[in-house]
């Protein structure tokens, strides 16, 4: 039996018999004209049905997690989701990541679990519309089997853990119902969800599904993974992306007991940057990876750069200056609100000051790798992707073959930041793998993958403001240049200042004469998202640009804050949504209150804030910290967010700690820099996250438990903390950092 | 009919003694193993590609940034960084040999997951051996201890494996009392 239940025009939910007595319910994403695909072509645990929830008849319950896992708790808290709303018994639930789904629509590929695209902060409020129904239905088509068993109306019975329970006490397992629910085939009546009050697992702590296979060893990254008579394929990268080969003897390397081949890949200049090779390239193929890395270093290779060979980060940053001293139009004024010009004439104050932030790489803790098994008509890959959609893309342009013949699987992800939205490791990986017959592994060495990423590019701020004898900051001219991250990705020109700048980014909406101009660097340096984009660089600069105001006002730059942000109200965002003043001035009266912000002016330790709204969330950090002589050591951090409804506290808590440490390791320490076109770093010691000793020992999460449709958080904690950081900083050094990395500027300026 | 089989040796004589096949005999959570390959092979590759135990961790060619920490003899030690020619007679330890045989977890591993101390998890195994590490040459470490260890994690679990390792501490004193 099998039916379906409609949820929007373009979704529906369906239900199927599985095997053995269970019940399937999946969501599946279809025009209205698609028939529901019949029960038989049931495989077995998982169909292509997108079946989110099987309940067994033993009953276990198991459960699709879609997006991908890359270290943000998605498996776990959309699966509580899915759980809570079918009052699953939560110590019965296994958690199996879904691959790619999806179906051939003649010709055309027909995703059947919707986006699949973890670590962008949007995982959990798409699950929030769409997942919760799947749990639901589950629900409703148990209680419908047991009315029928118990003699009972459905209306009548309740559901806790798992287990049906009638009036008078009979109880009756999800596990006994399931092969009955599945016979029963769903009326069209609107699916009704639980009311807040009756979550049980919404809310409530819990540790990620996959701890114990992590802290075992036993998580199988796609690193990790084999086919038999796999090979292997490591890679050297042309310095420049747009150099070329132009001497190549192989001989060493080929003599190498255990290397097969050496295979010349170029980019095709044709396809956007993420799609193809990432710079032109020579791969050593070998049996082991240990004969391919010994293949690798005994290649003799001579390159020749190409335009991009005259870049450095000075010449960039000249560059970025040049424009935002010019009198050259901006490339886009994102913003213009009220009279910039009509409010000088109220001037008391005017403030400038101008920021430099350098060029960042991901530096994922797993390196960049694709397993492929190739053969005329299939393709098998496991990916570590957070856009198995895109990681599809490429290999069917390059295969050729049919959708529903190409089978994407995602394990979890050690880290993407953003990286793994970029696909032009799969796409080496298929082309190598078609000159070999056999299965291949590409990995890249930690050397290639710093220096040849998908950078977040550099910017210089320009900003001016305006204090009126109220000390009201009445107007703010910020001026940012940065090369786009969407340059060459189809977007047109005049949207290339989407991925750098926010058009609602504060203090747009609080000041009323407000001005926001991008102008745009060209740069050679391939470049792509980065975690908190452009939010981080952004509030960066605004962070410590409302605390240098405040000192210029000799005042506590929390009044400052208070005065800016104002009366509690709705400020209305461009594209919809607004932000609520009261939850911004709560998140900063939070961190504030914990860590005993009167102290600020007398204490011997510096003090910092900053608070950030974005996407529907508020954060905001205090930070406090001290000096010896030139070490610097961070005290204390506080912070406190606002996503409306918390899935998991505990998985928060753990997704704030872990952003704030990430940016403040970030704006400590990390830097790529370039020369002669070249990026010169290429491992740890170039690039070194902080140590355990450099980062604060606790960071004390405060969460406001709110109602309203849970945001994204996996990256919510990290523009406000360097920002905090810096004017700590400043408190207990009276210098000024206006230059990240941090570290090597204070140490500059003390 | 072909015999497949050498008739048996009927005198001592005939007896061609076959060399002994050398190797690099080494204990691995508790196994033996002998290896025969290359010697200059780092015990990285050895784990991951000839017995594929996969939890140690690739992180970068010079070992720095800690997810490929093993114990040998007790010590974290990079195993990118350490050839097998230099493993003869020791005893390894890698993350899969951290629980007893009956699959018990070690009082580190339980903590690791009742803090939450885990990001994406690709470096937590790192984490784990040199906490194992720390543990293993004071009992009780103070922060200052914990702030030696020489692993990066991107995802920011630091703060969280701080609080597992003395959550370790003390469910290791209760396990010593009881």
């Amino acid at each position: 039996m099998s039916g379906t239940v409609r949820l929007s025009r373009r979704r529906f939910l369906q239900v199927m018999a599985g095997t053995a007595g269970a019940l399937i319910v999946g969501i599946g994403a279809a025009d209205a004209s698609t028939p529901p695909v019949p029960s038989d072509m049931l495989g077995d645990a998982l169909s292509e049905l997108g079946a989110y929830v099987r309940v067994d008849a033993d009953g276990s319950v198991l459960i699709g997690a879609r997006d991908p896992e890359t270290g943000t708790g998605v498996a776990t808290s959309l699966t509580r989701i899915i759980a809570d709303e079918m009052d699953a018994d939560w110590q019965r639930v296994r958690v199996i990541p879904l691959g790619l789904g999806v179906a051939d629509d003649n010709g055309k590929p027909r995703w059947l679990y919707g986006q699949q695209v973890g670590g962008t902060g949007n995982s959990i409020p798409r699950a929030w519309r769409d997942l919760r129904s799947a749990g639901a239905l589950a629900r409703r088509l148990l209680l419908q089997a047991a009315a029928q068993q118990l003699g009972v109306a459905a209306e009548r019975l309740r559901t806790e853990k798992g287990t049906v329970i009638a009036p008078d006490g009979r109880r009756l397992s999800y596990g006994s119902l399931a092969a009955a629910a599945a016979k029963i085939t769903p009326t069209p009546q609107p699916i009704v969800l639980k009311a807040p009050d009756h979550y049980s697992l919404i809310g409530q702590s819990a540790g990620d599904v996959d701890a114990r296979e992590i802290v075992t060893g036993q998580t199988p990254y796609a690193l990790d993974q084999h086919f038999g008579d796999m090979v292997v394929a490591v890679l050297s990268h042309c310095p420049w992306p747009d150099g070329e080969l132009t001497g190549l003897d192989s001989s060493a390397a080929l003599a190498i007991k255990g290397v097969m081949k050496v295979v010349e890949l170029k980019p095709d200049p044709k396809l956007p940057p993420g799609e193809t090779v990432i710079a032109p390239a020579v791969a050593v193929i070998a049996k082991t990876t240990w004969a391919a890395l010994q293949g690798r270093r005994a290649l003799k290779l001579a390159w020749k750069p190409g335009a991009s060979g005259t870049e450095s980060s000075a010449a960039l940053e000249q560059q970025a200056t040049g424009l935002l001293n010019s009198d050259a139009a901006p490339t886009t004024r994102v913003r213009d609100d009220g009279d910039i010009d009509k409010a000088k004439r109220k001037a008391a104050r005017r403030v400038e000051a101008v920021y430099y932030q350098p060029w960042l790489a991901h530096a994922t803790a797993e390196p960049m790798n694709c397993l492929v098994r190739l053969d005329k008509t299939s393709a098998t890959l496991y990916v570590p992707t957070q856009s198995p959609r895109q990681a599809w893309t490429v290999v069917q342009r390059l295969t050729g073959l049919a959708p529903d013949q190409i089978d994407i699987r995602v394990p979890r992800v050690g880290g993407g930041y953003g990286r793994r939205l970029d696909h032009d490791y799969v796409a080496e990986a298929v082309l190598l793998a078609k000159e070999v017959d056999k299965p291949l592994q590409l990995f890249w060495p930690r050397d290639e993958d710093l220096s040849h990423d998908f950078y977040r590019s550099g910017c210089v701020h320009k900003l001016n403001a305006i204090v009126d004898a109220k000390r009201n900051i009445i107007a703010w001219n910020q001026r940012m240049a940065s090369a786009s991250a969407l340059t060459g990705r189809g977007v047109s020109s005049d949207h290339l200042w989407t991925s750098e700048v926010g058009a609602n980014q504060l203090p747009a909406g609080l000041v009323p004469n407000y001005r926001s101009d991008w102008f745009s660097v060209a740069s050679s340096l391939p470049r792509g998202p980065h975690r908190g984009m452009p939010d981080v660089a952004n509030a960066f600069v605004v962070g410590s640009f409302l605390d240098e105001i405040a000192h210029g006002l000799k005042e506590d730059p929390l009044l400052t804050h208070l005065r800016l942000i104002g009366e509690p109200r709705l400020i209305p965002l461009q594209g919809g949504g607004a932000i609520d003043t009261a939850r911004l001035a709560n998140v900063l009266k939070l961190v504030t209150d914990r860590i005993s912000w009167k102290d600020w002016l007398h204490s011997v330790n510096g003090l910092g804030i900053a608070c950030w709204y974005m996407d529907g969330a508020y954060v905001a950090h205090a930070i406090e910290v001290s000096m010896q002589g030139e070490k610097l050591t961070i005290d204390r951090v506080v912070c406190a967010v606002d996503v409306g409804r918390v899935i998991n506290p505990m998985g928060l808590e753990g997704q704030v700690a872990g952003a704030t440490l990430d940016a403040l390791s970030t704006a400590l320490n990390l830097a790529i820099t370039v020369k002669d076109g070249k990026v010169q770093q290429s491992n740890w010691k170039d690039y070194p996250l902080a140590s355990m000793a450099q980062l604060p020992r606790s960071v004390e999460v405060i969460t406001v438990p709110g109602e309203g449709d849970p945001a994204g958080a996996s990256f919510l904690a990290m523009p406000t903390a360097a920002p905090a950081l810096a004017n700590a900083v400043f408190r207990v050094s009276a210098v000024r950092v206006r230059r990240l990395p941090l570290m090597k500027e204070l140490l500059r300026l003390l | 009919m072909a015999q497949d089989h050498a008739a048996l040796p009927t005198k001592a004589t005939d007896i061609t003694p076959v060399p002994v096949r050398s190797g690099i005999d080494l204990t691995i959570n508790g196994e033996s193993f002998r290896h025969t390959g290359d010697p200059d092979m780092p015990l990285l590759w050895y784990l991951r590609d000839v017995l594929q135990l996969n939890g140690t961790k690739y992180g970068g060619e010079h070992g720095k940034g800690g997810a490929d920490l093993v114990l040998v003899d007790g010590k974290a030690t990079s195993a990118i960084g350490i050839p097998m020619s230099k493993l003869g007679g020791k005893h390894i330890v890698t993350v899969e040999g951290l629980a007893d045989t009956k699959g018990n977890l070690h009082p580190l591993q339980q903590a690791f997951i009742d803090e939450d101390a885990i990001g994406c998890g690709y470096c937590t195994p790192g984490w784990l051996m040199a906490s194992m590490d720390l543990l293993n040459r004071i009992k009780n470490p103070s922060d200052n201890d914990i702030d030696t260890l020489p692993n990066l994690c991107r995802c920011g679990c630091q703060t969280r494996v701080r609080q597992a390792i003395k959550r370790a501490v003390a469910a290791m004193k209760q396990g010593a009392k009881a």
